[in-house]
């Protein structure tokens, strides 16, 4: 095969599209001009140009949590990988696969403390899965293609390629390798046979079992198994803000979201099961509370997870299972399908009784009201509005739990926001990611009038790419999480939570070239959204402007540091 | 609990920086460590000497298992093991307290590698505990100024850590 002499920076590009990526998110400056340059002379990708760099590694995210494919950012050296640092932080929290391409100043200009110097491969090894600096042109294709295998295989993640500007400009051979083999890296995909007929023993004999599901069964793209599963084993079913679409939330099997907001029946039966089986989730703090409070009552666990260091991290297991989650629900299902024995499914009775018991307190229950509107019946409109079937984003805060509450998801990689790390600002970058990654679709940006301004400039990049994403915004004049811990926890002083001073988002929209509506009266929230998700505005960006309650808070709430069973319910107070 | 975690890791800039972040980042205890290349160039042979419950050092096996560099990983304490550490003291010995510093040296088979008029430096390997309890041994006015490398460690017998 003849192969061509090109410049790295054409190295680069070639790579990025041997990798089959759609979409570039970056933002250009010194160090990536070679690069850049590479880019005007292409047409296989499609770049798109945000206004702050934080937006393009957002928007590369959730390109990958709606498709499954990697997302792939482009920033320059210095402040355009610090400025970076925070979405992939956000990536990492949440085991998105992606690769960060970074600018760097010359290789002799390293440590010079040079103009927009810094050490991007210190600052952001913390929040990769891996990085590299390549120094060697002749290096620039294989690690681009090791990048693009380590943030898509085992747990998967974002790696960052720092790339000196001068590597780019010298020219090289290129040959992008087949296929990638690292001694160091050898993510294990099967689980062990043995373990899997131990947990299918547990499994059968549970008087009081409960299925948890985490974000791993969404990456994982295990919905059709573990689904297949839970109908094979007529299980109650709960799963983490993560993970919420990977298993129907229509069906009566499915108790709600788990964990700090999380649902009372689905709180309940994960303390009082006997038998937990946990797929693809991690036991964090937001979810099981104090650990020491979950640990007293005995259960046995079994988890599967594709990380070994997930398990046993904060609660011992039973039964660990590590391997993909795909390959592992259906070996599982083979087994209890080759079981031999009788599974009497009628042993679980009295458990589901007791559970349908704690689902009759309708925990979710709300006062509406005629002349102040309710942000939980934003949303469950919305959910009317887009039948249940649109791509919903959240920035972070009340918000995000009233739309994981009130916005039941039957599909995964539908429901797109920042569990993990908790970032504001994601929603907006969030709904673009997605918009492109599926044009046709119905796309909702659920936020708050704090949140929603952390990336507001890219209100810009919806129009220069005509992203008609739909901007719900929960204006309560508050930074609502802050404000109800501060009600609850801090006797009511709020500190620096009222957010004054607020922009006319209407006209702020407007100016943009948008679509803005204030929504101010109950009545109207029906007619507005409708009209916005209408065949009149489907071009168009749209910016709601809900004023809410200002009160309102999230319920149910297990305070931090208590146990799961020690909810704080709406109609306690 | 002390454990003696040995591990290899590809012969990388940065790589000895992934493994001290790591342990920094999650809270874990660093109480030496020790790293150089092995027979193999392309690999760095890493001793580190922490302390913590078994379900700590059970987490800080899977995560340094987990840094895409590190190629294996072992805990030499859940088997026979060999340790050794280096140490190099200055002394003080002046004329009343020569013959007493040499023959202390001697007991712990420590040899003494540079003489001055006033001062002896004494050079010990042992296990750690060896090296502190002949620092113990040592009256503390005598110490003038001490360098341990920290703990290397091996298997014994067949307890093999290699590619």
């Amino acid at each position: 095969m003849k192969s061509e002499i090109i410049t790295g920076a054409e190295i680069v590009i070639r790579s990025l599209q041997e990798e089959g990526t759609e979409f570039v998110f970056g933002y250009p400056g010194g160090a990536v001009l070679n690069i850049y340059d590479a880019i005007f002379s292409q047409t296989k990708f499609k770049h798109v140009l945000v206004r702050h760099e934080q937006a393009a590694v957002h928007a590369a995210d959730a390109f990958a949590r709606a498709t499954g494919k990697v997302g792939v950012a482009l920033v320059t050296s210095g402040p355009g990988a610090t400025n970076a640092v925070t979405g992939i932080a956000t990536a990492h929290m949440d085991s998105v696969p992606m690769v960060i391409i970074s600018g760097q100043v010359p290789t002799h200009a390293i440590g010079q403390d040079a103009f927009q110097e810094c050490d991007t491969v210190g600052i952001t090894r913390p929040c990769v899965k891996h990085n590299f600096l390549v120094k060697d042109i002749n290096k620039i294709a294989s690690t681009i293609k090791k990048a693009f295998y380590i943030a898509s295989t085992g747990r998967p993640g974002p790696v960052l390629v720092d790339i000196p500007k001068d590597i780019t400009a010298e020219t090289a051979e290129f040959n992008y390798p087949k296929e990638v083999s690292l001694r160091s890296y050898n993510p294990v995909t099967k689980g062990h046979m043995g373990q899997i007929k131990k947990a299918l023993d547990i499994l059968i004999n549970a008087k009081k079992p409960v299925i948890y599901s985490g974000g791993g069964v969404v990456l994982g793209n295990a919905s059709a198994p573990l689904t297949n599963l839970v109908n094979l084993l007529n299980f109650p079913i709960t799963s983490t803000l993560m993970g919420l679409g990977g298993f129907p939330a229509s069906d009566e099997k499915f108790l709600g979201m788990l964990g700090m907001h999380g649902t009372y029946q689905a709180n309940m039966a994960m303390q009082e099961c006997d038998v937990l089986l946990a797929v693809g989730a991690r036991f964090d703090d937001r979810v099981i509370g104090n650990p020491d409070h979950f640990l007293s009552k005995p259960r046995k666990i079994i988890h599967i997870d594709i990380d070994p260091a997930s398990i046993s991290k904060r609660v011992q297991i039973d039964v660990p299972i590590v391997g993909d989650v795909v390959n592992t629900l259906n070996y599982l299902i083979n087994a209890y399908q080759d079981f031999k024995g009788n599974h009497d499914k009628k042993i679980i009775r009295p458990w589901l009784n007791e559970i349908k018991a704690w689902k009759s307190k309708d925990c979710l229950a709300f006062k509406d009201d005629e002349k102040v509107i309710k942000p939980q019946k934003v949303i469950q409109t919305l959910h009317d509005v887009t039948k249940g079937d649109a791509f919903i984003t959240s920035d972070v805060g009340q918000h995000q739990m009233w739309a994981a509450q009130y916005y039941p998801f039957d599909k995964p990689r539908r429901w797109i926001n920042s569990g993990g790390l908790g970032t504001m600002g994601v929603g907006l970058p969030y709904a673009m990611g997605c918009q492109l990654a599926f044009p046709d679709a119905q796309v909702a940006c659920i936020t708050g009038e704090a949140s929603i301004q952390m990336c507001i400039q890219e209100l810009s990049t919806c129009k220069q790419f005509h992203l008609p994403v739909k901007i719900v915004n929960l204006n309560n004049r508050y930074m609502g999480m802050v404000r109800q811990w501060q009600e609850f926890f801090y006797g009511n002083r709020y500190a620096e939570s009222y957010m004054d001073a607020l922009p006319d988002f209407v006209k702020l929209a407007e100016s943009y070239g948008h679509v803005g509506f204030k929504i101010e009266k109950p009545k109207d929230i029906r007619p507005v959204l409708e009209e916005a998700f209408g065949p009149k505005l489907k071009e168009r960006t749209v910016f709601l402007d809900f004023i809410t309650d200002q009160t309102e808070n999230v319920f149910p709430m297990v305070p931090n540091g208590k146990g799961l069973s020690e909810m704080i319910l709406a109609e306690d107070l | 609990m002390r454990h003696i975690i040995s591990l290899l890791m590809e012969n990388e800039s940065g790589a000895l920086s992934r493994v001290s972040g790591l342990f920094s980042a999650r809270g874990y205890n660093i109480e030496s460590l020790t790293v150089a290349p092995t027979e193999d160039p392309s690999l760095s042979r890493m001793t580190i000497v922490t302390s913590g419950s078994d379900e700590v050092i059970e987490q800080i096996i899977k995560q340094l298992n987990k840094l895409i560099d590190v190629v294996r990983v072992l805990d030499l304490n859940d088997g026979k093991y060999i340790e050794r550490e280096l140490m190099l003291v200055k002394v003080k010995a002046n004329d009343k307290h020569r013959d007493e510093m040499k023959r202390l040296s001697d007991i712990f088979r420590g040899r003494i590698i540079d003489v001055s008029d006033n001062t002896f430096t004494i050079e010990l390997t042992g296990s750690s505990s060896k090296l502190d309890a002949y620092l113990e041994s040592l009256d503390e006015d005598a110490i003038i100024e001490t360098v341990r490398t920290g703990a290397s460690g091996i298997g014994r017998g067949d307890r093999i850590l290699k590619v």
